[in-house]
């Protein structure tokens, strides 16, 4: 009897176990958080010319919208860079939240856009004029979309992981990235150049560090068991 | 019936005619815009004379029109007014004879209006304003403190970082002082010189109130001088059909005091 009521009591604990295992994700895991950092000189951010659509450039006029190719801040860091892991990913799930791009004041928001493979993403367009909105991809299809004041968004996605600058033919200041990514592992650096990617189970990573201009820095983090690992991505800037 | 004809075709062309001469309907102005530019009268002068003379001469026939239908009204078909002397073929040889003349005289006299824009050398004391055309948008480049304009690279042109140019300030120190701008600033009655060229397909630089109308073809740097004779913003446009986005293609033009602009150079030089 006694034997029967413990395996009974073994075999629920198991079940719940079980049960527990499935509805509840993972524990949270390894974190890797860390910052985007240059050394040397950086281009300079200049003030963009809107003179061509007077709506944006009024809007703008008091403090002029600057190039966002190389995006500074503070103690030598670096804004928009993506930090995403390359290499030895596990644990990633799909995620079908919407993600949404804005064009606003000739701007687009934001000026980096990450999402994963197969992820919907909502066009927008904000301003009171048309703007078309030409994303250049070379593995992805490409396509050129014109999007009037007041059209509905645009839905779209892409099937490939791909970096993808986007483009607008009438203002050709707009610059944005579509950032196509197969994990869902991944960060983009914040005004303080900092990034943090959670919810890594135990394992080798490497981790590629992506900025538009400077291009790709990659390094190897273990993680063992959950824990927090700190690192830094330094990338050599020049200013032309 | 026929009268009635008649008398319709001699209002409309009284009301048309009248319109025109008042210069517009309800405050739009019908007639040319303000002549900015040095050399825009001889245009506007030859434009007139070719107004005048079509327009009288549309006028003339109009009421002649309407007085032959009066004439011929209600007095059923075949009746002829009267018959040109020798028939219908040397009436054709007059008439191709007499508009030849009149075009002749007219290519004549504009060529050496045009040719006073197109074929006289630019004033070497020009300010030098390099115009790039693209789908769908003008830019416009001074060459800085240095004075000298950075060698153009297509594979370099990177919208993305405001390079819109394709310059290669990297190897290329001519280039770092270049001012990019997507307007074009000038100084009032000073000798302006532009070089137009396209990176990619025929535009057109299109100034209504500088009397400036020249094509941009890509391959081709396209010399252009004038003078802004009057301050004011005015619009530049592609009158050339470049893709979708043509009607979007434009830039302003500002024509400023010397000192203003002045001003204005040194402060897009600091931005650079």
């Amino acid at each position: 009897m006694k034997m029967r009521h413990f395996i009974v009591t073994i075999v629920a604990l198991l079940v719940s176990a079980a049960l527990a295992t499935l509805a509840v994700p993972p524990p949270a895991g390894g974190m890797i958080t860390g910052k985007v950092t240059y050394t040397g000189t950086p281009p300079k951010m200049k003030p963009i010319d809107m003179s061509k659509e007077p709506n944006c450039a009024k809007e703008h006029a008091a403090s002029p919208v600057l190039t966002e190719n190389v995006v500074t801040g503070p103690g030598n860091t670096v804004e928009w860079a993506v930090v995403y892991v390359s290499q030895g990913d596990q644990g990633s799930t799909p995620d079908t939240q919407t993600v949404k791009f804005d064009q606003k004041g000739c701007q687009y928001i934001p000026h980096v856009l990450p999402m994963q493979v197969n992820q919907p993403i909502q066009i927008v367009n904000s301003d009171p004029h048309l703007h078309n909105i030409h994303p250049l991809p070379k593995i992805n299809a490409e396509w050129n979309k014109s999007q009037p004041p007041g059209t509905p968004p645009l839905n779209e996605k892409y099937d490939k992981p791909e970096f993808i600058p986007v483009k607008c033919n009438v203002h050709p200041w707009m610059h944005g990235w579509f950032i196509v990514l197969n994990t869902s592992h991944y960060s983009v650096t914040g005004s303080d150049g900092s990034f943090s990617i959670k919810g890594l189970p135990p394992g080798k990573y490497t981790l590629t560090a992506w900025q538009e201009q400077f291009g790709t820095q990659t390094q190897d983090v273990t993680l063992a068991g959950s824990e927090t690992k700190t690192i830094t991505f330094v990338f050599k800037a020049l200013p032309y | 019936m026929g009268k009635a004809f008649a008398v319709v075709l001699i209002i409309i062309t009284l009301i048309s005619t009248a319109v025109f001469i008042t210069r517009g309907v309800h405050g739009i102005d019908l007639w040319l815009p303000v002549d900015a530019s040095a050399h825009g009268h001889g245009i506007d002068h030859q434009l007139m004379e070719t107004m005048y003379g079509s327009g009288f001469l549309f006028v003339l026939s109009q009421l002649l029109l309407g007085l032959f239908v009066w004439q011929a009204a209600g007095r059923g078909e075949g009746w002829k007014y009267k018959t040109f002397p020798g028939g219908a073929k040397p009436m054709v040889v007059m008439a191709i004879v007499l508009v030849g003349i009149e075009i002749l005289t007219l290519s004549f006299v504009g060529s050496k209006v045009w040719a006073s824009v197109y074929l006289s050398p630019p004033d070497p004391k020009s300010l030098q304003v390099d115009v790039q055309a693209g789908q769908f948008a003008f830019y416009f480049r001074y060459p800085g403190a240095d004075g000298k304009f950075g060698g153009l690279h297509a594979d370099k042109i990177d919208e993305g970082s405001g390079n819109f140019f394709g310059l290669d300030p990297r190897n290329d120190e001519a280039a770092r002082d270049d001012v990019v701008v997507a307007s074009l600033v000038i100084p009032v009655n000073r000798p302006i010189f532009l070089t137009l060229h396209s990176k990619d397909v025929i535009h057109s630089f299109y100034v209504r109130e500088l009397r400036i109308h020249q094509d941009i073809v890509p391959g081709l740097m396209i010399p252009l001088h004038f003078t802004a004779t009057k301050t004011g913003k005015f619009e530049i446009v592609c009158s050339q059909l470049c893709g979708l986005g043509h009607y979007q293609m434009k830039a302003y033009l500002e024509v400023m005091p010397e000192d203003q602009f002045e001003q204005w150079l040194k402060q897009k030089e600091a931005e650079q």
